[in-house]
């Protein structure tokens, strides 16, 4: 067990855990930061996705270890009050079946709308590809980035 | 439920502080607490609300709560259930909280999610119970008022009289209200008259959802709760022994012990017990058929060849019409084990303690947890308590109870709350698949080319009956035969989304094409036709609504503009199951000599349509799930091991793979049915005969992928 000072959400945290363990569990576990979901635990279906230095980055498979000084941002932390323009279209567009993925696909929807502001339909597509969503509402999430681009 | 939660996450941070080794620097306990009751409870106030009956109380604030008895799975039943309250109840839905209730078979019948049947049990129910809330407010109102209840009206919250123009809110009347006699048959709102019901509602957990907040099993932590996974068996083997020497002696881990044929292994945290349980050296020993997908090849045909089927039903003479026969048509479908793969795998919490025990997850079947819980611990059903968090999807995995059960146990064994989860890993391999199933279909056309027999075998592996016997086109053709045989294998089967029919529909609407093509006719045509016959002279029984499936078809083909572009290929499915009507055109074009799916229009007749974000999201939900798994979905084995463990060898459908989909709901008055299902079963054939419209080519064996006509596509 090794202590680690994590910077996330701008708050500071310091929590004890063993090296290898993945920044989502530390998350869950250790600091009860729970929006972040575990799916498949090796990177492919993006559930855990949160924002490392505002890139989206996939937080089951980065040992916290690895995390530094780097600036974390969880679903928890993307605005004060689930007001971000991506929430919001989320919201607005009425995206989620179960919901379960959705976090993963709102950190995803935001680091790419904060690097391509007007993204097109093909760089819609590329991105939010990575994320799985079993219930099928990609047709919706895809619309909600549209939505969120146009009100930012 | 909120409270409760809310409750024990503050348990939950308290002991993270103690157990975790950590400070919290900055970290805002009121805050984050406050945020969860805000998302749970829409910011309700604590004043007690009057109870008018088990779904409905109101608090003299004006907050009316409505409880939501059944399970959320993603089906929209948490927002779906409180409209038809509402709308009865005449309320504002600006001031509605909805709450999920816990397990309470006193209060509530039937808290499944299963089989689109939530909708059809309770439509009636939920009407009375806002019904005659609104009226005991409307008496209420006019006894102060002293007037009669019949020159009273109500209107988004308020009881009015028009007469002198007065009016009270239900905050106001609602402690006087809860003391009026129960009336015993409240008059049902006309459906012209529904302000609510039909309108677009958004989800209401969306404030939840899209902030993160603890909203689903895997979510859920209490003071003292220990992680639990277990390592099990694959398909035909049984525990010979365990060395868990190494992974006790990790950090973290408390506990390991065996549970029937698993061994468990219990410890603080998530990532501790799932590196001491890769630690655990297990030999598994053979305790059955160790079966291969090579085998289930060779058993299908075994099976087709068979003596030994169960007939199903038989109508006339297949015999004689096949004899006199102008053309027959065979052909056979196959569709392999599938996994459900819910994005949150299999979880559930328990606390066994000495006299009783609680347990909260996501759970399908609630109820039949508990009683096998309560069996399993010698305990009275009412010693158990069960709390539903909302799913992280199920499509039919989370009506088993195998984890819940598993956990009542760990949780027993180790004398501790704990949480028992399953790595992905874990949910795709542990069985319970959809079941594989090889059909062998005849037809037999006359010289003009009538359908005049028409011959279905279904072959599965733990299927029990593969075949839906009474569904179209029987009742359709004179001379018809329907059987079935299974194999009985050690790979585990359970019910999948339009559990049967999400293959079966697949397989007979595909072969019906073939049928109709072989016929010289329209696939539309062919089909309205054989609907015709089933109208005026129907043989055997008919459990379907000729009308009613006549109806998506026309609106199927009216909206697709059926046969009209030719630049398109088309292909239409029409399917009945689940008390819902679906028809679905596919449409397909070819790109550098492959086909590509385009568009899919679907027209559904569920009856009233309850809320419109939440039918066409079940409507396109289903539509992606049809296809992404008839295209790619695929589980096979050696030696009773899945060679399938995630989503880096298993592939579901992808943003950039989905067509577009247009929803269109037949307009009617007709008792609500529900539509988790029914939009899934047509999907794969209307793919598949629009890709033979497009190619000349059949499409036989699921996933489509594998299939001649996408080698080489990506």
């Amino acid at each position: 067990m090794a202590l680690f000072k994590l910077q996330i959400n701008g708050k500071s945290y310091q929590t004890e855990a063993e090296a290898d363990t993945p920044l989502l569990w530390v998350l869950r576990d250790n600091l009860g930061l729970v929006g972040t979901k575990y799916g498949c635990g090796i990177a492919q279906c993006g559930a855990c996705t949160v924002h490392l230095n505002g890139e989206a980055t996939r937080s089951c498979t980065l040992p916290v270890s690895a995390i530094g000084t780097s600036k974390v941002t969880t679903i928890e932390g993307l605005s004060k009050n689930g007001d971000h323009p991506v929430q919001k279209a989320w919201d607005e567009v009425d995206v989620a079946q179960c919901g379960y993925c959705q976090a993963g696909q709102i950190m995803t929807a935001a680091a790419l709308l904060k690097r391509k502001p007007k993204p097109t339909d093909a760089e819609i597509e590329a991105t939010m590809s990575g994320n799985l969503c079993r219930c099928g509402t990609y047709h919706r999430i895809k619309e909600a980035v549209k939505v969120a681009a146009k009100t930012k | 439920m909120s409270s409760q939660l809310s409750h024990n996450r503050r348990n939950f941070l308290k002991i993270a502080a103690v157990t975790g080794g950590g400070l919290f620097l900055g970290f805002n306990w009121t805050e984050s607490e406050a945020a969860t009751q805000t998302v749970l409870t829409k910011g309700i106030s604590a004043v007690p609300g009057v109870d008018f009956n088990s779904y409905l109380s109101i608090n003299p604030q004006g907050v009316i709560t409505i409880l939501s008895p059944n399970p959320e799975v993603g089906q929209g039943i948490k927002t779906a259930f409180p409209i038809i309250v509402a709308e009865e109840l005449d309320a504002d839905w600006k001031n509605v909280v909805v709450e999920q209730a816990p397990l309470d078979t006193k209060k509530f019948e039937r808290q499944v999610a299963g089989g689109s049947g939530s909708i059809p049990h309770s439509w009636k129910r939920l009407r009375e119970a806002g019904a005659t809330a609104r009226h005991m407010l409307i008496d209420a109102a006019a006894k102060r008022w002293n007037v009669s209840a019949a020159d009273c009206s109500t209107s988004k919250g308020f009881v009015l009289h028009a007469g002198s123009n007065r009016k009270l809110s239900y905050g106001e009347l609602a402690t006087e209200a809860g003391k009026m006699t129960i009336p015993s048959d409240v008059k049902l709102k006309e459906i012209k008259d529904f302000k609510l019901i039909g309108q677009t509602i958004r989800n209401v957990d969306n404030p939840g959802i899209i902030t993160g907040k603890p909203l689903f099993g895997l979510d859920f932590y209490r003071e003292g709760m220990l992680i639990g996974m277990l390592q099990r068996p694959a398909f035909g083997y049984k525990l010979k022994s365990v060395d868990s020497a190494a992974a006790k002696a990790m950090p973290g881990i408390v506990n390991v012990v065996t549970i029937n044929n698993s061994v468990a292994v219990v410890g603080k945290s998530t990532w501790q017990v799932k590196k001491a349980k890769d630690a655990l050296k297990i030999e598994w020993e053979k305790d059955g058929n160790l079966e291969s997908t090579s085998d289930h090849n060779r058993l299908f045909k075994e099976m087709l060849d068979s003596p030994n089927t169960t007939v199903r039903r038989k109508d006339g003479d297949v015999e004689t019409a096949f004899k006199n026969a102008a053309k027959v048509i065979k052909a056979e479908y196959q569709c392999p084990f599938l996994p459900h793969n819910p994005l949150e795998p299999m979880n559930f919490f328990a606390h066994v303690k000495a006299d009783s025990a609680e347990l909260v997850g996501p759970s399908q079947t609630p109820e039949s947890a508990r009683n096998q819980a309560a069996k399993l611990l010698g305990l009275p059903p009412e010693k158990v308590t069960v709390q539903l968090t909302r799913m992280g999807g199920g499509f039919g995995r989370r009506l088993n109870t195998d984890y819940a059960i598993e956990a009542v146990q760990v949780s027993k064994a180790v004398n501790a709350p704990v949480k028992v989860m399953w790595t992905r890993e874990d949910d795709m391999t542990g069985g319970i698949y959809r079941p594989a199933v090889r059909y062998r279909f005849e037809a037999a056309l006359d010289a003009q080319n009538n359908l005049i027999g028409y011959k279905l075998r279904g072959a599965s592996i733990n299927a029990g009956n593969a075949t839906r016997e009474d569904n179209f086109p029987s009742g359709a053709v004179e001379n018809l035969l329907i059987d079935s045989i299974d194999h009985k294998s050690p790979i585990t089967t359970g019910p999948w989304r339009a559990p049967i029919t999400n293959f079966l529909a697949f397989a007979e609407q595909a072969f019906l094409d073939e049928v109709a093509h072989a016929a010289g006719k329209d696939p539309v045509q062919f089909r309205l036709e054989l609907l015709d016959k089933a109208k005026k002279n129907p043989t055997g029984k008919i459990t379907y609504d000729i009308d009613r499936m006549k109806g998506v078809i026309q609106l199927a083909v009216e909206k697709s503009g059926w046969g009209k572009n030719k630049n398109v290929s088309q292909g239409i499915s029409v399917y009945f199951s689940h008390r819902s009507y679906v028809a679905q055109v596919g449409e397909v074009v070819m790109e550098k000599g492959k086909p590509v799916l385009k568009k899919v229009y679907s027209a559904a007749d569920c009856g009233v349509v309850i809320n419109q974000s939440g039918a066409q999201q079940q409507v396109r939900g289903c539509v992606v799930d049809g296809i992404g798994h008839a295209m790619y979905g695929n589980i096979t084995f050696k030696d009773g091991i899945p060679d399938q463990k995630n989503f880096n060898d298993y592939k579901l459908i992808r943003m950039n793979e989905i067509p577009e989909i247009e929803v269109h709901f037949v307009q009617n008055e007709i008792d609500p049915t529900g539509l988790g299902e029914p939009s899934l079963p047509p999907a794969g054939a209307a793919v598949a005969n629009a890709i033979f419209k497009a190619t000349g080519k059949r499409l036989y064996n699921q996933p489509f992928v594998q299939t001649e006509v996408f080698k080489g596509v990506s």
